[in-house]
């Protein structure tokens, strides 16, 4: 299963991410993940929250360039090399990871929220390993 | 030393060559370039309506929109194989203003920067070091002949390598620098990053700056780092009327002489058109009155300054100019180039992901001029690669179009600001830094 991501631009400006979070929080958005990548000028913030449909459309509405994008949230069972293990069958599969981070929430899983080239085939590869994934329904019940 | 005998004249006999030669011009381009005589005809007036120097505002003016209308060779009075040059600068919509030179104009050409060079103080005992770019543009090749026509020794350097300008300067011992005065300060600034003083290292003595506003504290900051003996004169030219050498200061530096046998001047007040009485500001209009390939008439220049006919100390009679104060319209001069916010505009519309609005800022960053613009994302996304793709777009599109390599600044929707009349979309900030 893929769950939507919600994807923010925002310059390097002091204040502009306390605008975000401002904004969430009016809207009754929890934010259960959050990565911030960023250039020298401006940063792309990637949020898992329990509302994404909800959160997109209110920062749009506050003039933020904001979108979904899907990704996988796996969850990676507490066990040393098991990570790595879901990561090399993925390369062994050709797909790409463009980005990952992690999303921590109180169960004896940890979870990481990945982005690939190919979602469908990174999927499988899951499948076939055993690996679970959360759903779109886990993450708003969090 | 004053190189020609015509910058001493007396008014009177100034302006009996000016009578003459604007009358043979004006009956030239009636008979020989059409939107000229087509121009003329529709006001009524004819070739001998002109009788005196007064008769001269009664010409119509011809603009860069003439030439660009026009565009390559529709203003010019001679066939094309006539030609011995063709030069060009950057136009707003991508097209350039094209020019071109026969024989006699290269003889003018270079006794004007002949002129204006000796009025600077260079001598046939000097070394030249030319930093201007060589090519389509009139700077370096307008300045190169006239140093060589007196005798100077040329080191066509170019611009570029300054590491390197800074060896040949040392090692040529070169007296006197060619550059735009943001240049002339970045080369000090290189050289002492090299553990070369300017001063007591090299050996330069006489800045001839040009393509760029001089201010008086760029003057101090020349001579602060280029030793307190040079002497930094500015000159004055463009390529529409000829290329440097339509003015340049003296010794005295109390604004440039322009060279009248070739070029008269007029002040208008770019409003109405109306000529504006002596001493009062205004635009410059040029009208050339000894060119063969492309004699522009009235030529507004959209350049602010006013017109000093009282003698100079140095014995030159010609009228001054003033040092520019700016231009009549919303023109940038960025690092020696001529930008049009249109063509900032047109690049940003051009670009997919790009929302309409935009601003221009223009800084200097030690002595160059930085050109930033901001634009604001259309479009979202996620991938970095999307948005670098979106600056490089700008950046080379900037590039190609105006020849400046510029900073693109990113924002959110709706982050600039927006404006119900007239747009301000230009923030030059080098006034308030220097």
């Amino acid at each position: 299963m893929t769950v939507n991501q919600v994807s923010v631009f925002i310059e390097n400006r002091q204040g502009r991410l306390g605008e975000v979070l401002q904004i969430l929080k009016d809207n009754d958005v929890n934010i259960l993940s959050i990565s911030l990548a960023d250039t020298t000028e401006y940063g792309l913030l990637r949020l898992i929250v329990n509302k994404p449909e909800h959160a997109k459309e209110v920062l749009l509405a506050a003039g933020f360039s904001s979108m979904l994008t899907e990704v996988l949230i796996i969850k990676v069972p507490h066990v040393a090399g098991s990570l790595q293990n879901i990561l090399s069958e993925i390369a062994k599969a050709n797909v790409s990871i463009e980005y990952m981070y992690g999303l921590s929430v109180e169960s004896t899983d940890a979870s990481i929220v990945m982005k690939t080239n190919e979602l469908e085939r990174a999927q499988e590869v899951l499948k076939n390993i055993h690996i679970d994934t959360m759903t779109e329904k886990e993450i708003e019940s969090l | 030393m004053i190189f020609a005998k015509e910058e001493t004249l007396s008014r009177q006999e100034m302006e009996k060559i000016q009578l003459e030669r604007l009358k043979e011009t004006v009956n030239r381009v009636y008979e020989k370039v059409l939107p000229y005589r087509e121009k003329m005809d529709k006001i009524g007036l004819k070739p001998d309506d002109i009788k005196s120097l007064k008769d001269l505002s009664r010409l119509p003016f011809v603009t860069k929109q003439d030439l660009r209308d026009n565009y390559p060779f529709g203003l010019f009075a001679v066939p094309k194989e006539d030609l011995l040059r063709i030069h060009a600068s950057s136009g707003t919509t991508g097209k350039p203003t094209v020019v071109g030179y026969t024989q006699g104009d290269m003889d003018v050409w270079t006794e004007c920067v002949s002129r204006i060079a000796c009025a600077g103080g260079a001598t046939p005992k000097d070394v030249a070091q030319i930093c201007f770019g060589y090519g389509m543009f009139t700077g370096a090749l307008g300045l190169h002949y006239g140093l060589e026509n007196i005798g100077a020794t040329i080191v066509p350097s170019s611009t570029g390598n300054s590491e390197k300008q800074i060896m040949y300067m040392k090692d040529f011992g070169t007296t006197l620098l060619v550059a735009t005065p943001s240049y002339a300060l970045r080369l000090a600034e290189v050289a002492r990053e090299m553990g070369v003083d300017p001063k007591t290292d090299l050996q330069v003595k006489i800045g001839l700056v040009g393509s760029e506003l001089l201010t008086d504290a760029m003057r101090d900051e020349m001579h602060k780092y280029w030793g307190e003996d040079m002497l930094v004169t500015s000159n004055y030219g463009m390529s529409e009327l000829m290329g440097p050498g339509v003015s340049g200061e003296c010794e005295y530096m109390c604004g440039m002489h322009i060279n009248e046998d070739f070029f008269i001047p007029e002040i208008i007040n770019p409003e109405t058109g109306e000529v504006l009485p002596e001493g009062e500001w205004g635009e410059l209009v040029i009208t050339c009155i000894k060119k063969e390939a492309l004699p522009l008439i009235r030529y507004r220049t959209k350049d602010i300054t006013r017109l000093i006919y009282e003698p100079c100390k140095c014995g030159r009679t010609t009228v001054r100019m003033e040092n520019l104060s700016g231009r009549s319209d919303d023109m940038l001069k960025i690092r020696g180039v001529n930008v049009f916010p249109s063509q900032i505009e047109e690049v940003v519309l051009s670009v997919q992901g790009l929302g309409p609005h935009y601003e221009i800022i223009v800084e200097r960053d030690g002595y160059a001029d930085k050109l930033s613009v901001r634009v604001e994302l259309a479009t979202a996304t996620d991938s970095f690669k999307v948005l670098e793709n979106i600056e490089k777009t700008v950046r080379n599109k900037l590039k190609i179009m105006l020849g400046l390599d510029a900073k693109v600044i990113l924002e959110s929707p709706n982050t600039l600001a927006r404006f119900e009349g007239k747009a301000k979309r230009v923030r030059d900030l080098r006034k308030e830094q220097k």
